[in-house]
């Protein structure tokens, strides 16, 4: 068993976010967590990456509990546990690939790192996951001046220097444009398929989850509400799982770039510009 | 509705025939609230005044008229020998390198001792969270002690010299700027933190990456305004002993009539250094400021 979720709580004062969740994935594969604002999707993945603490439970990777760990080998867990945030979270100063070798941070010493000292191999090997990531050129650019969906990427490349056994994404796209979003996603995509890394996104649009995901997890108010294939998740099952009435339509906010043209649409354009 | 509107208790109505008779009345009040008000505090600071000059050795109005004799003995005299001048500045360099050296050593030494400080003292960054209000209260001693009083302490225990003085501004240059320092660090975007604890950075690393970058122009220009502020100290420090200009100032001054040359000499050289730094501060912190800006 890859990955084993037991119980895991975690209070907010006396508010729940994630409430006693449990969950297992056995193989390496796409895993996508759904629900509205506040359901406990991010907080879930804060105490994977051990960002925030549970309150309760026990989450087992390969075995072994990670909730548990401290100083250095929490450290050295959150190296082989890659984070991709929603605001891309990089050094805005500092230039591209420097923000790629971050991700060796925890393999450096603090001295080294004060002198920027890093080996050549290393340098190469980030600039070769920039130039995989389709964004090689910008590699000298201080990581401010790129665009959202280009940080982004660089946040990808980050993680990707890890080499990390997990990639947690906790909104990647919401910030993002939808070309840029297709761009990000399919690259988190193209990383589980060709390297088989375990991916777990949360993601904010049912379209994406059913997409790219090999399974999708609707979280509700802290708790597990569905855990399917993306077939399963019907927009019946999604009215349940953000709560909503009958007036819910999944393409009103659909990011998608096919999704947008509708008969309707062209068909109200067309009155108006005539 | 209009008496809700009004408040509760049945008041005068405002008189529609004289539309903004309350709000001139209102104003009126107020003038005369603060005219009551200005005329306290000129009796209470009289009063002071009179009490401060009847404790006084010679009394302030008396004295008044002598306050112009010294500077114009000082000067009268240093009129005379101007000749003398250029080589008496020239003789003070030596004691003035001194004294900005011990300026900027301390400067140094203080501003590396505040950043580390600063960023333990800081919520949100702080390595030991516990330990966060006991660092504040260190930071808040080293600055509520003032120079001259460590100063005069090490003279007795390291007897005078430079490193006495050093060491006094050192210690009230990490209280003051590591109060500062952390206010700064405080604001900063923790963002890039969170990112790099994401991927098992130590404290070190994460803040040497994810906070000094954003806060170094703004520490440096609050470093630069110390080392201003320290100069000025330096030399002061000189008078109780702790060597470089001040020193020297003090020797000649005491001296009295027949060394004023050298008094004027020194003020002169002392004068000039400060507002060379002081113009090359400003020029740099300025461009810090439009440098981050950009």
């Amino acid at each position: 068993m890859l990955l084993q979720v037991r119980n895991v709580t975690r209070l907010f004062g006396t508010k729940a976010a994630v409430d006693n969740i449990s969950f297992d994935v056995a193989k390496s594969g796409f895993v996508g967590i759904i629900g509205r604002s506040g359901a406990g999707k991010s907080t879930f993945l804060r105490m994977m990456n051990r960002l925030t603490d549970a309150t309760g439970g026990e989450i087992a990777f390969e075995g072994r509990n990670i909730l548990t760990l401290q100083g250095a080998d929490k450290r050295a867990w959150q190296s082989q546990c890659a984070m991709i945030f929603q605001q891309f979270n990089l050094v805005p100063r500092m230039d591209v690939a420097s923000n790629v070798l971050h991700g060796i941070l925890n393999r450096r010493s603090t001295l080294s790192t004060m002198f920027s000292f890093w080996p050549d191999d290393d340098v190469l090997k980030a600039l070769a996951i920039l130039d995989r990531l389709g964004i090689a050129e910008q590699a000298t650019k201080r990581a401010e001046a790129l665009s959202g969906g280009q940080q982004q990427r660089v946040a990808i490349a980050r993680a990707l220097m890890q080499d990390p056994k997990v990639i947690l994404a906790d909104e990647p796209i919401a910030s993002l444009d939808p070309m840029n979003a297709q761009i990000v996603m399919d690259t988190l995509r193209r990383i589980h398929d060709e390297d088989r890394r375990l991916v777990i996104a949360n993601l904010h649009t049912l379209d994406t989850a059913r997409r790219y995901c090999d399974r999708v997890i609707g979280m509700r108010d802290g708790r597990i509400v569905f855990d399917g294939t993306p077939e399963q998740l019907t927009t019946g099952v999604a009215r349940d799982i953000y709560g909503a009435d009958a007036s819910f339509s999944e393409n009103a906010t659909s990011t998608s770039i096919e999704a947008l043209p509708s008969d309707a649409d062209a068909d109200y354009a067309r009155r108006m510009l005539a | 509705m209009v008496d809700i509107a009004f408040g509760p208790t049945p008041g005068k109505r405002p008189d529609p025939k004289a539309p903004g008779a309350a709000y001139l009345a209102m104003t009126r009040r107020k003038r005369l609230y603060g005219g009551l008000i200005l005329v306290v505090f000129l009796a209470m600071l009289a009063s002071g005044f009179h009490a401060a000059e009847t404790r006084n050795a010679g009394g302030f109005l008396s004295g008044l008229a002598q306050l112009d004799d010294f500077p114009r003995e000082v000067l009268a005299e240093a009129w005379t020998k101007r000749a003398n001048l250029p080589a008496l500045m020239w003789a003070a360099l030596p004691s003035l390198i001194e004294t900005v050296n011990i300026a900027a050593v301390s400067t140094l030494i203080g501003v590396l001792a505040a950043s580390l400080l600063s960023l333990l003292a800081t919520r949100g960054l702080a390595r030991w969270p516990l330990l966060t209000p006991v660092i504040r209260r260190l930071l808040d001693a080293m600055r509520a002690i003032p120079e001259v009083v460590i100063a005069l302490i090490l003279i007795y225990i390291l007897g005078g010299g430079p490193i006495p003085a050093m060491v006094a501004i050192a210690i009230h240059t990490t209280g003051a700027m590591g109060k500062l320092f952390s206010e700064v660090a405080e604001n900063a975007d923790l963002k890039p933190v969170e990112g790099l604890a994401s991927v098992g950075a130590t404290w070190g690393q994460r803040m040497w990456l994810g906070i000094l970058p954003q806060v170094a122009p703004n520490w440096f220009s609050y470093a630069l305004l110390r080392f201003e502020i320290n100069v000025r100290a330096s030399a002061i420090l000189g008078f109780v002993g702790a060597g470089g200009i001040g020193y020297d100032l003090k020797i000649a001054m005491q001296w009295g009539g027949g060394r004023y040359d050298s008094v004027v000499a020194i003020f002169l050289v002392l004068f000039a250094t400060i507002v060379l730094i002081d113009q090359l501060s400003d020029r740099l912190r300025h461009r810090l400021v439009k440098g981050a800006a950009q």
